[in-house]
């Protein structure tokens, strides 16, 4: 099952929105969180960010959702340093990252493959709510 | 003899931007999110500590080292940034005992791709390029006219002032300064500023202990 990381420059949006997708996803799927700092301030930490990526990693990949800013450039970093063991077996949705995370919940809950789980995020940015 | 130097040239960059900590969060304060000092002077603590509890004998590792704890300390942009700068510094660093003009040269270069690689940026979008970029070919155009060490890195540091200054006349295109415009024109960018800052301090080290 395609795993899903949320990195935030919030450790509390991080993990809520991972409460959240985890409401509509199959119990074996792997949502981690990753936001904030290791000492909970505000901020992006890209040792963090892979740890929680080789956490979700299953065969099968990752997929990632994030907020903006730093958070992009600290999770691109983060693949950078796991290239080597990961290679392309890890994306990042450019997805908003609440819809975007229960879109993908849902898609990787129902065995969708890492492309169809970025698209399913990705989807959500045309989302009308009203 | 090394690993003294290296430590030193680390912790007067840590006290410069302590320093100027203040300042750099007012500028960011004006066109950003206030916390580049803080930010900054968060991640250059940890980056000595760390040394300090285990210190490095080798320049690439060292360097590899501090990028490391950059990215995992300063929180903003900056931090896979500023990470990113220092790890590929560490590549042409790989094996050597010795820092020659030309070594910085080549390390300062590889930092320079690393920043542009991770935040798709050029020179003229109001970012830390537009202090560093020119600093390099100062620097290179000092070891091309054979200038000593000393005086490459004081005419790169002249080049980033330059580049720090330019910054004031130019739209922000990169980070959060990007949604302010034309706002965003007369302030100088934090991060330009902050490559000043550090170039400044192994300057000065530089010069007292040559």
């Amino acid at each position: 099952m395609v795993g899903i990381v949320i990195v935030s420059h919030s450790m509390k949006l991080a993990e809520g929105v991972k409460d959240l997708a985890e409401q509509m996803a199959d119990q074996q799927l792997k949502i981690i969180a990753a936001g904030g700092m290791e000492d909970g301030g505000i901020g992006t930490d890209a040792m963090k960010i892979c740890r929680a990526l080789q956490a979700a990693n299953s065969a099968d990949g990752v997929v990632v959702l994030a907020d903006l800013g730093s958070a992009i450039l600290s999770a691109q970093t983060a693949m950078e340093l796991l290239d080597e063991e990961y290679g392309s077996l890890i994306s990042i949705a450019d997805a908003p990252i609440v819809e975007g995370a229960i879109s993908a919940a849902i898609q990787a809950s129902i065995g969708g493959t890492l492309t169809e789980v970025i698209h399913a995020a990705e989807e959500a940015r045309g989302l009308l709510k009203l | 003899m090394m690993e003294n130097l290296f430590l030193g040239a680390i912790i007067a960059i840590k006290e410069s931007i302590d320093c100027n900590k203040e300042f750099l969060t007012e500028l960011d304060r004006e066109i950003g999110d206030a916390d580049h000092g803080i930010n900054m002077a968060r991640g250059f603590e940890a980056v000595v500590n760390k040394l300090l509890a285990d210190p490095q004998t080798d320049l690439a590792a060292g360097l590899k080292k501090i990028g490391m704890t950059l990215l995992s300390t300063v929180g903003g942009a900056s931090g896979p940034l500023y990470g990113t700068a220092f790890m590929r510094a560490a590549i042409p660093a790989q094996g050597k005992t010795e820092a020659s003009k030309e070594l910085g040269a080549e390390m300062l270069q590889a930092a320079i791709q690393g920043i542009k690689d991770r935040g798709k940026a050029v020179c003229g979008e109001k970012t830390m390029l537009d202090s560093m970029e020119p600093a390099y070919h100062a620097f290179a155009e000092g070891i091309a006219k054979d200038k000593g060490f000393l005086e490459c890195l004081e005419l790169a540091c002249c080049a980033a002032e330059e580049g720090v200054e330019y910054t004031k006349t130019i739209i922000a295109k990169k980070g959060r300064a990007s949604y302010l415009g034309e706002r965003s024109l007369g302030h100088q960018d934090p991060g330009a500023t902050s490559v000043l800052i550090i170039l400044r301090a192994l300057t000065d080290f530089y010069r007292k202990n040559s």
